[in-house]
């Protein structure tokens, strides 16, 4: 295999090779930190720190790693890191680390971190695994992001809480979509995004697991 | 006795850890093709979610708290921010541990679960467990319920959606959104019927 380039690396995990569109990485904070803009942000940040220099310090030591311990040494790695944004959110930004809960410390678990140390960081040199990081993290935004707009712009009316489409209850045009806010919404719009995404990118589309045989005799069907 | 029942239901049903609160999610989509392999994973995580909610319940209690070194001469300490790494630590220790236990002495049980053991250790939904139980302060028996409800929760709903996508492969799916974007919307319809639990007043 050749050495990938840093563009390529940085580029492709955002449509070819999105995390949560065709990995099935990182799923769990991706719909639960979504309903409003601003802990989308926040959450998108921290992971994509988080991804990056845990790539590029396990990558650092990678050839120091003995393989059977490995998971252990990368947990602790990327535990130690997270443990440090979990801290400056709690001097920083208090009630948005409250709003986030344990979707902080969930980063711990998130597959991306752990998927991309296993899966890139451990062959590649710092530089380029730091790249990649940052790659997926933008990846992982992407997907954030759209969902964070469309849940917070249509569901509540606003984006980052000021008012952009005028609300009904208070003498405006628009009626907010509750649905939108719930949760299940999230499962309905990733879905949906995945759909548009492989209509783009026939390459990506699953092949069926079952295919319906045509119907050959046909007296039997009278 | 009664706040230990509507302790287990409310994490079983209302606060269902994979479909009102998606954690789990990575396992809970990738594994859930086959209804057998599905009710093991499930197993799999109950029996983890009982031993590691209560252990780091242990440890939050007796090291970590603030003041909790009392015993040992140190009530100014707090090591809480030690907490994400003990808690990732215990869970991968225990699920080690488990491995070699089973290997050990319970072969056939081993045999069954193997293959879904080392997947626990990255599963939110057990971090999730311990990180909820030290966020709403939850004594040891109550940690031991709620480890149980949780992983039980987790459990059935891989159960169900393993269910739904064995009948889901005979259908017709447009083509775009063969496999992953229709077990999300699946996943989606599922978690709106059990939004119907959080009426549910206990």
């Amino acid at each position: 295999m050749s050495q990938p380039t840093v563009k390529e690396v940085l580029f492709n995990p955002i449509f070819h090779n999105n995390p949560i569109g065709l990995q099935i990485l990182g799923i769990c904070s991706a719909l639960a930190v979504t309903s409003n803009l601003k802990t989308a942000v926040v959450m998108s940040i921290a992971l994509s720190l988080v991804t990056a220099f845990s790539s590029m310090f396990i990558s650092m030591i990678r050839s120091q790693i003995p393989s059977s311990i490995r998971m252990i040494v990368q947990m602790v790695i990327i535990a130690s890191l997270v443990i440090v944004v979990d801290q400056i959110l709690r001097a920083y930004a208090f009630s948005l680390a409250k709003q986030l809960s344990v979707f902080v410390g969930l980063i711990i678990t998130n597959c991306i971190v752990m998927g991309r140390a296993e899966a890139f960081a451990m062959q590649n040199p710092p530089l380029l695994s730091f790249m990649d990081g940052i790659g997926n993290g933008l990846g992982y935004s992407a997907m954030l992001l759209t969902l964070g707009v469309i849940r917070e712009l249509f569901g509540a009316g606003k984006l980052f809480g000021f008012e952009i489409l005028s609300l009904a209850k208070d003498g405006g045009w628009y009626v907010p979509n509750g649905l939108l806010l719930l949760p299940p919404s999230a499962f309905f719009l990733i879905g949906l995004i995945i759909w548009g995404l492989r209509t783009w990118k026939t390459e990506q589309v699953e092949a069926p697991a079952f295919k319906m045989a045509p119907q050959v005799i046909n007296k039997e069907a009278y | 006795m009664e706040h230990y029942i509507s302790l287990f239901v409310r994490s079983v049903f209302i606060e269902n850890m994979a479909l009102s609160f998606f954690l789990g999610m990575c396992t809970f989509i990738a594994i859930s093709k086959k209804v057998e392999t599905a009710i093991g994973l499930g197993i799999a995580v109950i029996v983890v979610q009982t031993i590691t909610v209560p252990a780091n319940n242990l440890i939050y209690t007796w090291l970590l708290r603030d003041g909790a070194l009392a015993w040992a001469g140190l009530p100014d300490v707090d090591l809480s921010f030690l907490g994400l790494l003990s808690y990732i630590g215990v869970i991968a220790a225990i699920v080690q541990i488990l491995e070699m236990l089973l290997d050990k002495y319970v072969p056939s049980l081993y045999n069954a679960l193997g293959v879904f053991l080392p997947l626990i250790t990255v599963n939110c939904a057990i971090m999730a467990g311990s990180l909820f139980m030290v966020e709403r302060d939850y004594n040891l028996a109550e940690s031991t319920v709620y480890g149980v409800g949780s992983g039980a929760s987790w459990a059935l709903a891989i159960a169900l959606l393993a269910g739904i996508r064995e009948k889901l492969k005979y259908s017709d799916v447009p083509e775009g959104l063969q496999g992953l974007g229709i077990t999300f919307i699946t996943i989606g319809l599922m978690s709106l019927g059990f939004m119907s639990f959080s009426g549910v007043q206990l």
